[in-house]
């Protein structure tokens, strides 16, 4: 009793934010006395000042190639000379000197053939050189209002027209038997985990190419973490609110719900890659890419409609505006990656937006699973292993026609 | 990618090499009648400035750009090439026995070389420049080369020419290595007349080169050569990022120093160019002048023109002696008829006037 006593009359002495905020107080206190005192001993760097700098997006115009770079190493940059094929040409920049993190944009002033592949060198002040090449030049498409319609128009067709479609299996997941539908999820299962690794594997790849030092592949681990319990946080939300409100049949209208924000994010990171494709040329819009874009996800419709198929509470039409809600959750997220995508692409904003699509779809998976489940519980019952594989394999074929 | 050490470059330089680039955009414009060519194009794309298929990018912008940006300042350098164009060093003359000596003084050191506008490598050098001074005699005499080695890594001097094992500047055979801060004087005979040069023997052997250590070596004929406006070109690269291939070729020391400032020649006068290749890690490099043609002396040892033609190509260490007349007044391109060279620094033109 004394001794728990004594305790609160001594931290009554000093506030508890107080003692909390003690550490970082002698931190401050700590760096400004070893600025103050000219970093004593570790002023002089030990080996050589490290040149690094990423060329985050090109740009090519009539006569012109623009560099986004980005630095990417511990040291300020600064670009001295630039040459393109061998040749020193004239530029242009806004920055004498770029520093840590810091971005600028270098255009060369080169008559450049629609094409044909170009060696880019940014040469530094200590002689250094930067390489970035150009494989085929193309014109970039000038981003005016044509242009984002254009784009608008790559989403719809790629994102919500089939999304939309999956849906209209609706009216007759209804009529199927109840084991059916448990197979049904099960494929949604596949079709998603596929989805999800896909993303993955996307993001670190597009990640790869872009600043290292602004976290590279862990951005996408990042955002993957931000989704996963951003959606848990969400669905538990609803279960609170659902509970208070005492209803009771929402739960596979919850479920369709965090399956179209999961795909929607998802379909966010392929507009993107969609957009960029098509803003440096290395892709051709075209009959096969959209005919295998609308088999690709029309069963990402599927998807969103099982969780809700035993739902006999409300008749097809009287869900038609929910369900049009889902496929817009779930489509038009294209719509505003390939604007993304092809206006403002930089490898680490689209590693992050992959990252985000492939954990969304890690709790949705987690969400739909013990609605696969059997009467004795199993999870992966013969039925159910049969759906995933499915899904898996659907996917997959239909990914083979639309392969960037 | 790069990892030298970083050196920064003052705001007032930079604006003043922005001041540099702006004098020497019109000056391109004044140099190659590009709007002409530019409207061609345009009307033979379709017109006007609609832009279309592979014509797109040429019809759209002028192509007259060569260069780099900027101009490097020779008081930052310490030499000119424009300077080091003309100047010969005939060293301290004396006799000794009824015989001239010519005795010369190098001292090798580290330094930084501005090679392009804005663009700094840690280089080496003779004398503080890049080429090394231009060292002339006449055939028979004796020259003394009282070498300092002010530099932090060892060097040596070796001379093209005829000389005994002692003087031969390898640092395989006696005396080897001149080690930082030693001395040794090379002596020997002004043998044979021609155009020669020296470079650093040092191993390994191309780094020593490329970093700076070479210049032209004359050796006059005893009966002398015609009076010409006389002129020295070495031409050289330099390999900034050590990928063992060069970013920048040079004629005496920067790039593209004749292309932003012509050399100014009188028409009619006899031009003479001692001209030396000393590029590494490219086995050959050439030289082409427009709108003429030129007497060729492969190294100068031969009183007797061997051709009569407007382009020579020479392997590494090769050399020899250019004679021409410009007949008509303007500005003439010379340059590296490897165009790459050429793209990337040795290019420069004659501006010949009466």
């Amino acid at each position: 009793m004394e001794a728990s006593g004594a305790t609160v009359e001594r931290s009554g002495r000093l506030p508890a934010w107080l003692v909390g905020l003690l550490p970082l107080v002698l931190l401050g206190a700590a760096i400004g006395l070893f600025a103050a005192l000219g970093e004593p001993g570790l002023a002089e760097r030990n080996g050589i000042p490290v040149e690094r700098l990423s060329v985050e997006r090109t740009v090519l115009r009539p006569g012109e190639i623009e560099l986004a770079v980005r630095n990417d190493g511990p040291d300020a940059v600064a670009v001295r000379q630039v040459t393109v094929n061998d040749a020193f040409v004239a530029f242009s920049q806004s920055a004498d000197e770029i520093g840590r993190l810091d971005g600028d944009k270098i255009k060369i002033d080169y008559p450049w053939i629609e094409g044909e592949s170009y060696a880019v060198g940014l040469v530094t002040a200590t002689g250094g050189t930067i390489a970035h090449q150009i494989d085929a030049a193309a014109e970039t498409p000038e981003a005016d209002v044509g242009f984002y319609g254009l784009m608008a128009l790559v989403g719809l067709y790629d994102g919500l027209i089939p999304v939309a479609i999956g849906m209209l299996w609706l009216p007759w997941v209804r009529t199927i038997d109840r084991r059916w539908i448990q197979f049904l999820l099960a494929l949604t299962l596949g079709l998603l985990a596929f989805l999800g690794v896909d993303a993955l594997l996307e993001g670190t790849d597009i990640a790869a190419g872009g600043a290292q030092s602004l976290g590279g592949a862990s951005l996408v681990f990042l955002g993957a973490g931000i989704a996963y319990l951003g959606l848990a946080g969400i669905d538990a939300w609803l279960r609170g609110r659902r509970t208070k409100a005492g209803e009771a049949g929402a739960g596979p209208w919850r479920l369709a719900f965090l399956v179209a924000l999961g795909i929607g994010l998802h379909n966010l990171g392929e507009g993107l890659a969609i957009g960029s494709a098509y803003a440096v040329g290395s892709l051709a819009l075209g009959a096969a890419l959209i005919v295998g874009f609308a088999l690709h996800n029309t069963t990402e419709g599927l998807a969103i409609v099982a969780p809700v198929a035993e739902d006999e509470s409300s008749s097809v039409r009287r869900s038609l505006p929910r369900l049009a809600g889902l496929g817009l959750i779930a489509g038009a997220p294209a719509i505003l990656g390939t604007w993304i995508g092809a206006s403002a692409f930089n490898p680490s904003l689209a590693a992050i937006l992959f990252g985000l699509g492939a954990g969304a779809i890690a709790q949705v998976i987690v969400q739909i699973a013990p609605s696969v489940r059997d009467a004795s519980g199993r999870l992966l019952h013969p039925l159910a292993a049969t759906g995933v594989v499915t899904g898996l394999l659907l996917m997959y074929a239909t990914g083979l026609l639309v392969s960037l | 990618m790069s990892e030298l050490p970083n050196r920064k470059l003052s705001r007032r330089k930079l604006i003043g090499g922005a001041a540099g680039a702006a004098a020497v955009l019109p000056l391109l414009h004044e140099v190659v009648p590009h709007q002409v060519i530019h409207d061609q194009l345009a009307q033979a794309a379709g017109g006007g400035h609609e832009h279309g298929g592979a014509m797109a990018g040429m019809a759209h912008r002028g192509t007259a750009h060569s260069g780099t940006l900027g101009s490097v300042d020779p008081a930052v350098n310490g030499f000119d090439p424009h300077e080091l164009l003309r100047d010969f060093d005939t060293g301290k003359v004396s006799r000794e026995g009824g015989r001239t000596v010519r005795t010369f003084e190098i001292v090798a050191e580290d330094k930084e070389i501005e090679v392009a506008p804005g663009v700094k490598v840690a280089g080496w050098a003779y004398n503080g420049r890049v080429p090394g001074p231009t060292l002339r005699a006449t055939q028979g005499e004796l020259i003394r080369v009282d070498f300092v080695n002010g530099s932090s890594h060892p060097h040596t001097m070796h001379f093209h020419g005829i000389h005994p094992a002692r003087m031969d500047g390898v640092p395989q055979t006696p005396p080897g290595n001149v080690e930082p801060g030693g001395f040794f004087t090379y002596e020997f005979e002004a043998e044979p007349f021609g155009l020669h040069l020296y470079h650093c023997h040092s191993v390994p052997l191309a780094d020593h080169i490329a970093k700076g250590l070479y210049g032209a070596f004359v050796i006059d004929p005893k009966q002398g050569r015609p009076e010409a406006d006389e002129q020295v070109m070495v031409m050289s690269g330099f390999d900034t990022n050590f990928d063992r291939a060069n970013e920048f070729y040079v004629v005496n020391g920067v790039a593209f120093a004749y292309h932003d400032k012509p050399i100014r020649v009188k028409r009619d006068e006899l031009v003479r160019i001692y001209l030396v290749n000393i590029t590494e890690f490219d086995p050959i490099n050439s030289f082409h002048v427009h709108a003429n043609f030129f007497d060729w002396y492969p190294t100068g040892t031969k009183l007797e023109a061997r051709d009569f033609t407007d382009t020579v190509i020479l392997g590494q260490g090769e050399r020899g002696i250019l004679e021409m007349r410009f007949p008509y007044t303007g500005k003439y391109m010379f340059h590296a008829h490897v165009s790459e060279f050429a793209d990337l620094g040795w290019m420069g033109f004659f501006e010949v006037v009466d």
